[in-house]
């Protein structure tokens, strides 16, 4: 059985919801879909001991062969701790939404489609060996969470938000499309395996530098990094579960994914270390930062969200230090970095979770509204409260451990020496402290503003109860884990951070085992983290009790300077800018376009006759000339010229009859007997034609054309013109293949038992030809008669008519 | 006389070009008129002038034009016929419902962009 295509399974279960949706009305869609990721949870799980020892599993569905682009599920450490998320946590959020999500008022059918098709991309972008492939399933995030976003897409916000994620997202995705190409120009493969394989070789390649910054922009924009965050508090329009799923737990990790994934590559450049650990502990105080300044639950919980993938981005780049200093303390920071992106994913989960709830039973996440919640819904509280705790680092709940652990990594950096650390490296530990500080103070702004403090109970939409029992489950399980995980850190180590670590810095480790790390709650009195930790409970609650004081000041910042302006004001402007660049030569009028078409043709076709030295000369192929011929040409330019500077529409139709009759006359001198009498036929019938229409029609005006457009005209059709007498003058001259008319004259009588070879041609050797010819003279008469019946009923000019 | 019917191929495209640029409609139909008539010459003139008979087969006559450049010619003459003829009857039409025969004023309106 090829594994590869479990990736599949959600989207091809896609495929029934819409029927489940439509004919199964008496049940929840969602208990259907909950199949999907239990499912692939549970025979995922069943990797988990090949992992541990260090093994990877693969599997390989071939697309395009010739290009070397495969469907590849590639399960070692690193992406089935992925996968388990994916599949764990989207079982919790599917569980959540089967009450969240009415059955009644919500379009169900096309929201668990988006889901699915969400996860088997995100399954995709994790366990993908494939670049190619890799990119194609991290657009199609993109996209999920675009549809997603826009769910409730009659409300403004949601398509703005929606838009402005996948603006970000997909700029960065093409970002990263450029790394791959480039990564492969310098590997020649599309396999990740495969390039971190010659990882040292490529250090040395020229495009290295230009690849690693590319790629790095693809991740912050996902994972939402300064200064690409600003999707991620829009993108809080989706629906809850949505923003439990996508925008905490799983899509904006897959940035996370992407660097832990290429650190064996990238790892050992300082400018990775640099960026990787800048930009993240700058978002882990931005975010954490302006976290305080929110009014919406939701939108607090963004900026948390932010904040804390900012951490795990600076601690996966101190990690990346490991390659040049041995101490292991630097060893440490990529296991924090696993160890916490784990954590965030059960306590923001469940935190959204909650938040979801809070506005379901409320009608309101407006923090000012909300207040002593507690007695009347104590278990979302309780579990609220859990969450707030483990994100602020408080024990016994498992941020504490990872924060911990963090607050150590950073306080480490000081000590390391290359790439100028030893003098930056002490702002590291200080940012980061004065950002614990700062999530400490919005963790006790969500859960203490919400439930506990005064109660305002009749500023609210409706009056607040406890939530159902089956849409607290999935926050209870995850809290659960959240304290569990405090206890047992050493199992959770061992069965899932030291593969993961493993399969990020596989050169420093030979298995998993090797990793040698234990984690434990108690260091003693002279661990610089208890004294940070401290540090950050007394000015944290200081914070938090005086912010009323403080708040005010987030208004200094002028609406102008926003980033959110920034983009706004990009958006607006390169629309205004192309709409102008488009409208330069979009004129919309048919004579412009024709204008370009006849120009490009003409300069193309010119150009290559002589590029390619097509046009040739013969003369002696010329055959004498005659004075008929002669005579007839003359008469041909002069009917010519009438027609093009005619005055009176008469005069115009009779040169182009006159026209038509030299050329008849034409056709006789060169013996196309057929021909001359079809056209004289035909050119009589024409111009009758002609004079009636036309005594529907307007006099002939210029409709005041200027001398510069007429001059314009001139050397277009001048050009066209010498191009056609030398395209006609090549081909004759030379004669690649010999004609078919040979065997046409050979055959006519034996085969076809007739004498006159054009019309044989036309009645039997290409009898087919004729019919349909027929046929589009029919069409012709049928459109004829139909506009002229035709009666336009509403006289009235409308929009279009104007 | 190839070389002259080059030359005036060249000049029937020339005009005709120089008239369906024009902002006239009718110019643009008479301007397709003449490119149909520049296509048959210039199919004529690749094929070449040559043969002192119409191509019949009659005893003992082997030195004849190509038939093959006549025969499209024939299928093109009909054809470009029944483009002109609907070319005609819209012009008509639209002149019925615009009342302009203006091809700047013939561009749809804004709302379209």
């Amino acid at each position: 059985m090829e594994f590869v295509l479990f990736i599949f399974l959600p989207v091809i279960f896609a495929i029934l919801v819409p029927f489940a949706y439509k004919k199964i009305k008496g049940i929840h869609t969602g208990w259907f879909v909950l199949l999907v990721p239990l499912v692939l949870f549970s025979y995922y799980v069943s990797f988990l001991p090949l992992v541990m020892d260090g093994g990877h599993a693969i599997s390989e569905m071939k697309w395009i062969p010739s290009l070397g682009i495969a469907f590849t599920s590639y399960i070692d450490g690193l992406s089935l701790l992925f996968t388990l998320l994916i599949t764990g946590i989207g079982s919790l959020v599917v569980l959540y939404s089967v009450f969240y999500m009415d059955r009644e008022k919500e379009d169900l059918g096309s929201f668990y489609v988006y889901l699915l098709i969400f996860m088997t991309a995100m399954l995709g972008v994790v366990q993908s060996d494939n670049t190619m492939t890799l990119y194609l399933f991290w657009e199609l995030t993109s996209i999920s969470s675009f549809l997603l976003i826009g769910f409730w897409y009659t409300k403004d916000k949601s398509r703005f938000g929606a838009l402005k994620s996948m603006m970000i997202t997909v700029f960065g995705g093409l970002m990263m499309l450029g790394a791959f190409i480039l990564l492969s120009i310098m590997g020649e493969t599309f396999s990740v395996r495969e390039l971190i394989a010659q990882a040292p070789d490529l250090m040395n390649q020229p495009y290295f530098t230009l690849a690693l910054v590319l790629l790095l922009l693809g991740a912050f924009t996902k994972s939402a990094q300064f200064p690409f965050y600003i999707w991620l508090p829009d993108a809080m329009e989706a629906p809850t579960p949505v923003s439990a799923y996508l925008h905490s737990a799983t899509m904006v990790k897959a940035g996370i994914y992407l660097v832990a994934r290429f650190t064996p590559i990238f790892g050992s450049a300082s400018t990775w270390i640099w960026l990787v650990t800048g930009i993240g502990l700058l978002t882990l105080f931005w975010g954490s930062f302006f976290a305080v300044k929110q009014t919406d639950l939701k939108a607090i919980l963004a900026f948390s969200t932010v904040s804390q993938l900012g951490l795990i981005m600076s601690l996966l780049g101190a990690g990346a230090i490991s390659y040049h200093a041995t101490a292991a303390i630097f060893g440490f920071a990529t296991y924090a970095a696993i160890f916490h992106l784990i954590n965030h994913a059960a306590f923001k989960g469940g935190l959204f979770m909650i938040a979801g709830i809070i506005d379901h039973e409320t009608g309101t996440r407006d923090i000012r509204k909300l207040g002593g919640l507690m007695s009347v819904m104590p278990i979302s509280f309780t579990v609220a409260a859990i969450g707030s705790l483990s994100m602020a680092g408080l024990p016994p709940f498992s941020g504490f451990l990872s924060k911990e652990m963090f607050l150590e990594s950073m306080v480490a950096l000081r000590h390391f020496e290359l790439f100028n650390f030893d003098t930056w490296g002490i702002m590291f530990p200080i940012v980061a402290w004065v950002a614990s500080v700062f999530t400490f103070t919005y963790s006790m702004y969500f859960v203490l503003k919400t439930f506990i403090g005064q109660k305002k109970f009749e500023q609210l939409p409706k009056q607040p109860h406890e939530a159902p029992i089956g849409m607290l489950i999935a926050p209870m399980i995850l809290a659960t884990i959240v304290i569990l995980v405090f206890f047992i850190p050493n199992v959770i180590g061992k069965w899932i951070i030291k593969p993961a670590v493993m399969a990020i810095q596989p050169t420093l480790y030979a298995s998993p085992s090797a990793v040698d790390i234990h984690v434990k709650a108690w260091h003693g009195f002279g661990a610089a983290g208890l004294w940070l930790t401290i540090g950050v409970v007394v000015f944290g609650t200081l914070l938090y009790l005086t912010i009323p004081k403080w708040q005010p000041f987030y208004r200094i910042q002028p609406e102008k300077l926003s980033l959110n302006n920034g983009y706004d004001a990009l958006m607006r402007g390169s629309e205004k800018g192309l709409n102008r660049v488009s409208r330069l030569y979009m004129t919309g009028k048919i004579r412009t376009y024709l204008l370009y078409m006849f120009a490009f043709m003409s300069v193309t076709i010119i150009a290559i006759l002589f590029i390619k030295d097509a046009f040739v000369l013969d003369m002696n192929s010329f055959t004498a000339i005659t004075l008929y011929g002669s005579l007839n040409a003359i008469v041909l330019i002069l009917s010519v010229g009438f027609v093009v500077f005619a005055k009176s529409r008469l005069a115009a139709i009779i040169a182009l009859g006159g026209v038509g009759y030299s050329v008849a006359l034409f056709f006789v001198i060169f013996k196309a007997p057929d021909l001359a009498l079809t056209q004289l036929v035909i050119e009589t019938v024409s111009v009758a034609l002609f004079l009636l229409a036309f005594k529907h029609l307007p006099a002939l005006s210029t409709h005041g054309e200027t001398k510069r457009n007429k001059v314009v005209n001139l050397i277009v059709s001048l050009s066209v013109g010498v191009m056609v007498t030398l395209v006609a003058l090549s081909s004759h001259s030379q004669k690649m293949i010999p004609s078919i008319s040979q065997y046409y004259k050979d055959t006519v009588e034996s085969e076809a038992a007739g004498g006159n070879i054009v019309n044989v041609i036309l009645v039997d050797y290409r009898g087919f030809d004729t019919l349909f010819e027929i046929a589009v003279l029919a069409i012709a008469g049928i459109a004829v008669l139909g506009m002229i019946r035709l009666r336009v009923s509403r006289k009235e000019p409308n929009d279009e008519n104007k | 006389m190839e070389f002259i019917l080059a030359i005036l191929v060249g000049v029937l495209f020339t005009a005709a070009v120089y008239l369906i640029l024009s902002r006239s409609l009718l110019k643009v139909i008479l301007g397709t008129g003449l490119l149909s008539h520049g296509a048959h010459l210039l199919i004529l003139t690749m094929g070449g002038l040559g043969g002192n008979a119409a191509p019949v087969v009659l005893d003992g006559v082997t030195d004849f034009a190509d038939p093959l450049p006549q025969a499209l010619i024939l299928t093109a003459i009909v054809i470009s016929f029944g483009v002109t003829a609907v070319m005609l009857v819209m012009a008509y039409r639209m002149y019925a419902v615009h009342q302009t025969d203006n091809m700047n004023e013939l561009r749809g309106n804004d709302e379209h962009d």
